[in-house]
């Protein structure tokens, strides 16, 4: 008993404890990070300082937060549709594939119909939820059902809907307008989604001509708050999250495993349906070869970055969309390689994973300490059978 | 008895973290001999072998080998020693030959290849020489369960062992081939080997052993000769005949409330098959099931809460049909269950308690609001209910899981699936693990509940409290309710002669249901 720590700690003084445990290992990636990167600049004969400040001066400006934002929005539905699988320890790595072919899809659909203007757009909107859940569902239809590994299928699904989208659906659905870029028809303005630079002038500045906030931002909150009242606040979302916590106790329980299987990969892949809208219906108005790929990578290190919490994948997806947006500065005024962004990127994730491992396991040794005062026991000593408290617990 | 021991354990202890696996274990294995190691699942047999087998690392005592004290850091200095042992659990490649897997890890070698025709030429020598009957290029997936265990076996003697443990040889097997492995094994001893044989199937150490070693809570109660015991004397050494101590008033059972009835399910390599498994629980009692570990209990256990679907034969609850039934409507309607194993089928543990509190019951009141949302603040005040009511040592409900003591998780989960109100109670285990103060507090519970009116299917392997807690004991042996008795008369020795399918049981019932 000698070890144990004082009983008098507060309930605020434990609190405040585990919120800076909660922050000291993503802080403590983004230094190592930093430093890491610093000695990549120095090595290829840059100056970090410079680079640094560089980063720092572009990306505090207004126009470089905007594109911030725009970048973050599909790094966070991407992230929060890979987060829906991982809850559950089911690892989909399906998103690359559901988006891009969700898009497609939606693409095609927009460009075919004519509606007055929010109802087309939520048409789109729905088609490509419909396109990502039932793309994503076979995933999950063989998993439950044929015990096919998400990761195998996950993967050559991915590979189908690029190649089925690429090569198969475009060129036969392209239009014949210019013949230099192979891409569908336009979607009609109706189809559009519109800036909301109105709702960020009445905070700021007005922003620079050409800069424009795209309107899926406030999508994307909304889906980070159904996602959050999901996973917290439903029966679904603590079946779901009972699987990922441990598969056979949940089953015990009564949660069929095979149905949130197939549940969590729909809901999942409409997630993933909606990463490549921001761009088709804020930027191109078609889906082309131009399109965006490998968002729904992206979207696994910025869930595992934001550990598949609704808000950490926010802080990592603008991480993410901030390092994007600020590299051009960086060769735009030739300061260092943009290159230089990606590399920051990575080390963040590594030691984010080791400074979670670290944390983790700092907050449990907290923990059983906290309930070991409790028992009155250390908790490591298990043979407390001549505490007298414990022997009379029976009356 | 003046030849030197050809091993002999002196004051053998070995700790775990809360439990003493071995405590003092003394044994003489005489060269030559057939010696079996007997014990109750969890009476240290199989961590006595590990240490013999260099695997574990004794916390006292010393090991003599042909009288000079030895240590064995790993299994490797234990094979170079003379030492072999067969897994119960067979470590072989299933798509090399039966050659390959005798000679993988010590290959003769001849240059930079394995020297194929002398591997051959010796393992055909050990073959004959031990009537070891193996076609040395089949394929080891296509072999039976028992040509296996033949590779085991000679693979052991191929690295040089002249003393052969044999970890549960029997348990894989059909009668047939339990007869060939014993056939086999006298024809080691013949050719001068020593075999110490563990099991727990009191006629087969019988038929095979000449000195019987009793382990019981990790300590030698005997070392008996085979010819001097009859099954039942073995039977009380294993299990002990201390009187229980927990004892239960006369209750007056009510209407039936489980009737499982003929039910069969066919069993693989991990699980035991149920044949015609029938009984009746009625409202205010308590029946406890006997048996030794792995002979039905965990899957007439699933089969109930709805994990495992019979091939036939039905399960009815208050009544009504519940066979094709889903885990979570049974739960719904009123079964509750304590699991054998709270780690891995009883909590989540790196959840709060709170969260623990509703697992099982997360689509009830007053966990859920309109079948969707969960009722967070009535959750945690349930969750706290608990706490209080069943004494959970515990900081508040926010707290992980894994950071309570084993007894404490324990008492939350009896907590949470006495408060939910069930009408059928399934308690596997329920103080497997914990302390005796916690288990004095499960058993009071237990109690309590029963003269409320609840029905208490009591898996136990804790005969004291079998005897203790049930209204009525029967005892599953090789997957069928192999007898039953009343816990009023019946002795732990006639018990544990029941379950180890020795001896007359005192009165056969197929319990009356369906039959």
């Amino acid at each position: 008993m000698a070890t144990t720590p004082t009983p008098a700690t507060s309930v605020w003084q434990q609190r405040g404890r585990a919120t800076l445990l909660a922050l000291a290992a993503p802080l403590a990636a983004l230094a190592v990070a930093m430093v890491i990167a610093s000695i990549v600049l120095v090595a290829s004969g840059s100056s970090p300082l410079t680079s640094i400040r560089t980063l720092w001066s572009f990306g505090t400006e207004l126009e470089t937060l905007v594109a911030t934002i725009n970048r973050a929005t599909p790094f966070y539905l991407s992230g929060i549709a890979a987060a829906i699988g991982f809850r559950m320890n089911l690892f989909n790595i399906g998103v690359e594939g559901q988006y891009v072919l969700a898009a497609f899809l939606a693409a095609a659909a927009g460009a075919a119909i004519d509606l007055p203007p929010v109802l087309h757009v939520t048409v789109i909107i729905g088609v490509a939820m419909l396109a990502g859940a039932l793309w994503a569902g076979l995933a999950g239809l063989l998993k439950a059902y044929r015990g096919v590994h998400e990761v195998i299928s996950t993967i050559m699904l991915n590979a189908i809907a690029v190649s089925l989208v690429v090569s198969f659906l475009l060129q036969r659905w392209q239009t014949d307008s210019d013949g230099v870029n192979i891409q569908l028809d336009n979607i009609e303005p109706s189809g559009r989604m519109p800036n909301i630079n109105w709702l960020l002038e009445l905070f700021t500045r007005d922003v620079d001509e050409g800069v424009e906030l795209g309107g899926f931002v406030l999508l994307a909150v909304v889906v980070g708050v159904g996602y959050h009242l999901l996973l917290n606040r439903t029966r679904l979302g603590f079946d779901l999250r009972a699987t990922g916590a441990n598969a056979e106790a949940a089953e015990v329980s009564g949660v069929d495993p095979r149905r949130t299987i197939v549940v969590s990969m729909l809901i999942g892949g409409a997630v993933a349906g909606l990463v490549g809208l921001p761009q088709l219906l804020g930027i191109d108005h078609t889906y082309g070869l131009q399109f965006t790929q490998g968002l729904g990578f992206a979207g696994i290190a910025v869930a595992l970055l934001g550990r598949n919490h609704p808000a950490g994948v926010a802080v990592a997806a603008f991480i993410f969309g901030w390092l994007d947006a600020s590299a051009l500065a960086l060769d735009a005024q030739d300061v260092a390689p943009s290159e230089v962004v990606t590399i920051i990127k990575g080390v963040i994730i590594l030691a984010a994973v080791v400074a979670y491992a670290v944390v983790e396991r700092r907050r449990r040794s907290d923990e059983a300490a906290r309930a070991a005062i409790a028992t009155d026991a250390p908790p490591a000593d298990p043979d407390s059978t001549s505490s007298p408290e414990l022997a009379g617990a029976g009356s | 008895m003046s030849q030197v021991p050809a091993i002999e354990l002196r004051g053998i202890t070995k700790r775990f973290p809360g439990v003493v696996a071995n405590d003092q274990v003394t044994m003489v294995v005489q060269p030559g001999e057939i010696h079996a190691i007997c014990g109750e699942n969890g009476a240290g047999k199989s961590t006595l072998m590990k240490i013999l087998y260099g695997m574990l690392q004794p916390d006292e005592g010393e090991i003599l080998l042909h009288g000079t004290p030895t240590r064995f850091g790993s299994p490797k200095a234990a094979i170079n020693a003379g030492i072999g042992m067969v897994h119960q659990h067979f470590m072989l490649a299933d798509n090399l030959t039966v050659l390959e897997n005798v000679v993988l890890g010590s290959e003769p070698r001849k240059g930079l290849t394995i020297d194929r025709s002398s591997a051959r030429a010796d393992l055909q020598t050990l073959a004959s020489d031990y009537g070891l009957d193996l076609d040395a290029n089949a394929l080891v997936e296509r072999l039976e369960v028992g040509e296996r265990q033949r590779v085991e076996i000679i693979k052991v003697l191929y690295r040089g062992a002249e003393i052969l443990i044999l970890d549960e040889p029997t348990a894989v097997l059909v009668p047939q081939e339990v007869e060939a492995l014993f056939t086999n094994l006298r024809e080691l001893q013949a050719a001068g080997k020593t075999i110490i044989f563990i099991d727990h199937k009191l006629d087969e150490v019988l038929a095979i052993a000449e000195r019987i070693t009793v382990l019981r809570q990790g300590k030698t109660i005997a070392t008996v000769d085979a010819s001097e015991v009859t099954s039942g004397d073995l039977a009380e050494l294993m299990v002990g005949s201390e009187l229980p101590d927990p004892s239960t008033e006369v209750s007056t059972p009510g209407a039936e409330v489980l009737a499982v009835r003929d039910v069969s399910v066919t069993g693989d390599e991990t699980t035991t098959s149920l044949v015609d498994v029938g009984l009746t629980l009625r409202a205010g009692e308590i029946v406890g099931i006997a048996g030794v570990e792995g002979n039905g209990q965990g899957e007439l256990v699933e089969l109930i809460i709805g994990l495992r679907s019979p091939d036939q034969g039905s399960v009815s609850y208050n009544g009504q049909d519940i066979t094709g039934w889903s885990v979570r409507r049974r739960r719904e309607a009123g079964i509750g269950y304590v699991p054998e194993d709270r780690h891995r089928r009883g909590l989540l543990l790196s959840a709060p308690l709170w969260e623990n509190d509703m697992l099982g019951h997360q689509t009830q009141a007053p966990f859920t609001r309109a079948r969707t949302w969960i009722n967070k603040r009535a959750t945690r005040s349930h969750a706290e209910a608990v706490i209080d009511n069943f004494d959970v040592r515990t900081p508040d409900a926010d707290v992980a899981a894994h950071a309570l003591s084993g007894g404490n998780q324990q008492k939350l989960i009896i907590g949470r699936e006495l408060t939910a109100g069930p009408e059928l109670l399934i308690a596997a285990h329920p103080t497997r693990g914990i302390d005796v103060g916690a288990q004095a507090a499960v058993w009071e519970e237990l109690r309590e509940a029963r003269t409320a009116g609840l029905s208490v299917l009591l898996i136990s392997a804790d005969l004291d409290e079998l005897i203790g807690l049930s209204d009525r004991i029967l005892v599953m042996f090789r997957g069928q309710i192999a007898g039953e008795a009343d816990p009023t008369t019946v002795t732990p020795r006639d018990l544990g002669a029941l379950m180890t399918g020795a001896g007359t049981p005192p009165a056969v019932a197929g319990t009356g249901a369906g039959q």
